[in-house]
């Protein structure tokens, strides 16, 4: 057994610093475990968000030597040897204490779109493959690590005018929907702000899921806004088709 | 348990980052790579000669000047007539989503990389406004670039046929055709992976298996998404192809490479 | 310095579900939907709740791959695998109206895996008689609880999350509202409410091995027995056969049934597929309790892997197959563990799953015993009886949680407006404030450890007398260091130290009435195994167990099953086939 240390971001609102702990480290063991041993012997206050531990319900998210990561999925043999490990908490989020922030505007966000809606005439006969690009959306575990990573969040702190990649992926997932009846382009092109997005890509690199964010969800929803307002022949096509 | 120096969470700024790997070396190469692309194509364009060697019976056109509008039309504009037709690849490039993530990054530093910092006080402007919102053009690119394909496409084969001695065309074979044809094939797998080609293909039904017609456009759309999942790769390969094709073409014309004929 | 206050907020609604998981938010729909005004609320954030654990699928006789299904036979295998000490009215109605609770999640934006014909796919599991869980590859759980979720807060339930329950409130006999706090800020707030609704799922974090989060801490079965409420079967643990036991940091981590499923075999380490001696006709795939009893009997004869478990090997599949079919497991071992089960066994043991015993709660209603208290969901009991089959969780989840949900909306419909009890406030706050600043205080992290090793040991997968009434007097022990739990340094706003000497209250409730009916149960039958009793026996086989306060005494007695006249023929049909 080894000891390794960490430097784990503590504080608060009014301001904080790294923390150094020696932690030892076992065979096997992630991020998370660590911060659990230090809670257990150093710091029994040490604020940290998780649930399953597995990778399947995105609580424990945070930056891992810079990084977005789920700590309960990095493992310390994947981070370079004998370096230090630093922790500290999602930087796109108001910060709560120590690891945690709050994210609570992502829940705001998802209150603004419309939600699923069947067509009147729906069948709810949907074959497989009409179906694999919404499950591929619908596997997103909300850990909101690619709200944390997009610059337009991170850095630009646009979050009045953007709902950010999660939200894309969501509105994609209701668009693509066989059995969906709802428009939801309009929305997509000004109050979600999709046009503030320059496909970098950085939400797709983060996903603990692999969920193809940019290729899959976002690029396809703009060339749909493309097709409504920027396509002229486009434009004719429908005033044709929908001619009396 | 021991304190560490401050390091404000809040700092901003250009380079800023807790990342401790090279973060910085991708953009790096991809602004290596594209400025050199983008020096010399314009050079090559610029010149207005040694685009087609047809020595020993060959018959070999740059791409940078397919198609050959002089021979064609018989004009000859004042400038090298390479311009009249390069500005449909570059809108095409420029205007494609993989390229956009490359030259934000590399040369925009919108972001330099993920999680690291950008230079301070910027109006961020995304893909909303002028010039950018113009990205929304791209499907009318990749129709054009369809032209040119059509040409490349005649190019290469043209490429397949040698002038005898007696002056009637025979089939043959020389490093400059597999460089065409190397040319040819990426691009063609560049253009057909692009993303609008994907939506337009398919991407932009909600149900593939209502129609017979939807169902055929479900497997071009698989198709298309399998090419679409390396579209980077391609985006390089191709970009690589389309310069060394005029290099090698320009050696040849300039008497410094020589062709070799295979069959 | 910690702030001490007691002071505390107050919100008015007319129900207040406690719990955000499959159940909860079920609930809360159903309240909302009939006009209740409704509260949510949930220990971690929305949508992160245990349920998004659950893998293999829904249980539902929708009979879209296997068109002789129906819901009696699927009432027949929920009481066959719960040996017949289910409560035969919850069996009926969850396998009655698991099918319409299923479409209903299409309709809400669920999108399961198709069959060809383009209808909701579902696969086959242990104890089913035919192909009946509908499913989301191995991620169905995540699809139920995002479905309701968007349901929920488009509906206008007011959601409030980070939020713990501390005690429920009562006025007179009735149940008038709860006490909490803010884990972001550490306040306290008051929630008056004409019932409760609780849906607070598991207690596995009695356990040291576990497949269950850190939420699992049996607040709901606390909060209930403490208000007078009656718990049901609390002797039914279900080990899980297959956990992972390596490496440490994710000892107890589910490995899904469709493992087995998908034609797993288990192995010891003499190479010998050791279910052979167990249970030779049904082998891999027999029933949870039959598996886990017979890997930990490997083990402990010496016949386990290096890491104290079993071998499960499903590489004989091929690569293709299982990355298709198994997903998320292939990815959970390449990145935790550094195996790929594409080519080497994974090494697994038992893990603490699922508690079948909980607060007892009238079938159509979700009525507990106290006046305006419900329940629904893996915090009550009474459905799966003494051993639970995959696929039923989910399905209660749906079912009894509209049941509950409409239970509670009703009773507040027709209910005054209850008084708060200030005395019963300051009481609450006065417990969690008094965790701070006590001088030589007991370790909570510690004390949870030695609770977990007492249970594991003691209270495990076999128990026989000596070892039970032993580890009753370690809890008694651990009682009286609990009451000098407290933390030493920090403050209120997200204090994980503070959290935890609060949970271990509830678990050391709920360890104690899972012990005192192990005790009492003088058989052995489904997930229950006395070494020293390890027959069926026909008295106990008739009646359930109840725990329930009895002036700060824990009391535990038999009652009957309760059966449902008109289904006779139909147990006695299976019972009879069973024989042949």
């Amino acid at each position: 057994m080894s000891s390794r240390v960490f430097k784990v971001w503590r504080g608060d609102k009014s301001g904080g610093r790294f923390v150094d702990y020696q932690v030892q480290a076992e065979e096997g063991m992630v991020v998370l475990d660590a911060i659990h041993q230090i809670q257990r012997t150093q710091a029994p206050d040490l604020a940290c968000r998780w649930n399953c531990k597995a990778a399947k319900c995105g609580s424990c998210g945070a930056e891992v030597n810079g990084k977005p990561r789920l700590m309960c999925k990095t493992r310390l043999d994947a981070l370079p040897p004998g370096d230090v490990v630093s922790v500290s908490p999602m930087r796109s989020f108001p910060l709560i204490r120590d690891l945690v922030t709050d994210v609570s505007w992502n829940f705001q966000v998802n209150q603004k779109i419309p939600p699923f809606t069947p067509r009147p005439d729906a069948t709810w006969i949907m074959q497989q493959e009409d179906v694999d690009r919404v499950q591929e959306f619908r596997k997103c575990i909300e850990c909101f690590l690619c709200q944390n990573v997009c610059h337009v969040l991170r850095e630009h702190d646009l979050k009045q005018h953007f709902f950010g990649p999660r939200f894309f992926v969501r509105i994609a997932s209701l668009q693509m929907h066989p059995m969906d009846g709802l428009d939801r382009m309009a929305l997509l092109k000004d109050q979600a702000g999709l046009g503030l997005c320059n496909v970098t890509k950085c939400c797709t690199e983060v996903c603990p899921e692999e969920i193809h964010i940019t290729d899959n969800a976002i690029i396809p929803m703009k060339e749909r806004v493309v097709d409504r307002y920027y396509d002229p022949l486009a434009w004719l096509w429908r005033k044709i088709r929908h001619a009396p | 348990m021991t304190q560490t120096e401050l390091t404000a969470a809040a700092d901003r700024g250009l380079g800023v980052t807790a990342r401790r790997d090279v973060w910085w070396l991708q953009p790096l190469l991809i602004f290596i790579g594209l400025t050199t692309f983008g020096v010399y194509a314009i050079w090559a364009a610029w010149q207005g000669n040694h685009y087609l060697y047809v020595g020993h019976g060959a018959y070999y056109l740059s791409p940078f000047y397919s198609p050959d509008l002089q021979a064609i039309f018989g004009f000859h504009p004042p400038f090298s007539f390479a311009f009249l037709v390069l500005w449909i690849p570059l809108g095409f490039r420029a205007s494609c989503y993989y390229y956009r993530k490359a030259y934000y990054r590399s040369y925009m530093l919108d972001p330099p990389a993920c999680a690291v910092g950008e230079p301070k006080n910027r109006c961020y402007q995304g893909e909303r406004k002028f010039p950018f919102i113009l990205q929304n053009i791209h499907r009318y690119f990749f129709y054009l670039a369809l032209l040119l394909l059509a040409s490349l496409w005649y190019d290469a084969i043209r490429a397949l046929f040698f002038r005898g001695p007696t002056g009637g065309l025979q089939l043959g074979l020389g490093v400059g055709t597999l460089v065409l044809f190397f040319n040819v094939i990426t691009l063609t797998a560049f253009t057909f992976g692009c993303n609008s080609c994907r939506h337009l293909i398919g991407g932009q039904l909600n149900c593939f298996s209502c129609s017979c017609t939807t169902r055929t456009r479900y497997k071009l759309w698989r198709g298309v998404s399998v090419l679409n999942l390396k579209h980077m790769e391609w985006a390089w390969v191709s970009l690589f192809a389309v310069g060394f094709a005029d290099l090698y073409i320009r050696l040849c014309a300039m008497g410094i490479w020589h062709d070799v004929r295979l069959w | 310095m910690t702030d001490t206050s007691c002071k505390y907020e107050t919100h008015e609604h007319d129900v207040i579900v406690i719990g955000a998981g499959g159940a909860g938010l079920r609930a809360a729909i159903e309240c909302s939907a009939q006009g209740a005004r409704t509260a949510l609320i949930c220990k971690s954030l929305l949508g992160k709740a245990h349920t998004v654990m659950a893998e293999g699928g829904i249980a539902a006789a929708l009979a879209h791959m296997d068109g002789q299904d129906n819901w009696q036979t699927h009432f027949q295998d929920t009481l066959y695998g719960g040996k017949y000490l289910n409560n035969w009215r919850m069996a009926q109605l969850h396998a009655q109206e698991a099918p319409e609770r299923v479409r209903e999640l299409e309709r809400w934006g669920a999108v399961f895996d198709r069959t060809p014909d383009g209808k909701i796919m579902q696969r086959a599991f242990g104890g089913h008689t035919w192909r009946r869980l509908a499913h989301v590859g191995d991620r169905t759980g995540l699809e139920l609880i995002r479905t309701l979720q968007d349901k929920g807060v488009h509906q206008g339930i007011d959601v409030f999350m980070e939020c713990t329950i501390t005690r429920l409130l009562k006025d007179g006999q009735r149940v008038c509202g709860a006490f909490g706090y803010w884990r972001q800020t550490g306040r306290f707030v008051v929630f008056q409410a004409k019932a409760v609704v609780l849906a607070t799922g598991g207690i596995g974090k009695c356990f040291k091995i576990t497949s269950n989060s850190w939420e699992s801490t049996g607040d709901g079965h606390a909060l209930a027995y403490q208000a007078g409420a009656q718990l049901v079967d609390m002797e039914f643990m279900q080990f899980h056969p297959t956990g992972m036991v390596w490496p440490p940091g994710v000892m107890g981590l589910l490995v899904t049934e469709a493992v087995r499923g998908e034609g797993g075999l288990l192995c010891n380490n003499q190479g010998q597929r050791f279910m052979e001696k167990y249970d030779p006709k049904r082998m891999e795939l027999s029933t949870r309790d039959v598996v886990a009893r017979a890997i930990y009997t490997e083990v402990k004869e010496g016949r386990g892997s290096p890491h104290g478990g079993c071998f499960l090997d499903i590489s004989h599949r091929g690569a293709e197959t299982i990355k298709r079919k198994l997903p998320s497991m292939y990815h959970q071992f390449k990145e935790l563990a550094d195996v790929d089960i594409t080519k080497e066994p994974m090494e697994v043991g038992p893990t603490a799953h699922y508690t079948m015993g909980g607060i007892k709660v009238d079938a159509d209603t979700g009525a507990s015993g106290v006046p305006g208290l419900y329940a629904a969901g893996e915090c009550t009991g009474g459905v799966n009886g003494a051993n639970r089959l995959g696929g039923n969780s989910l399905s209660d989840l749906i079912v009894f949680g509209q049941r509950a949900g409409a239970g509670a909306a009703a009773y507040a419909s027709q209910a005054a407006a209850p008084r708060l009890d200030q005395e019963q406030v300051e009481a609450a706050a006065r417990e969690m404030t008094s965790y701070f600043g006590r001088p030589s205080a007991e370790d909570p992290y510690r004390l949870h450890l030695d609770l977990q090793n007492t249970m594991q040991n003691l209270v495990g997968i076999f128990r026989e007398e000596k070892d039970l009434t032993t580890a009753l007097a370690r809890l008694e022990e651990l009682k009286q260091r609990a009451a000098k739990v407290g933390v030493v340094e920090g403050q209120r706003i997200y204090n994980p130290g503070w959290h935890l000497c609060r949970d271990l209250a509830n678990m050391l409730i709920c360890a104690e009435a899972i012990t005192r009916a192990a005790l009492w149960r003088k058989e052995s039958r489904g997930a229950h195994s006395r070494l020293d009793f390890p027959q069926y026996d026909d008295y106990f086989g008739e009646h359930n167990l109840l725990v329930q306060n009895d002036g700060g005494v824990m009391k535990v007695e038999p009652c009957p099953v309760v059966k449902v006249p008109e289904l006779i023929p139909l147990v006695e049909q299976r019972k009879a086939r069973e024989k042949k």
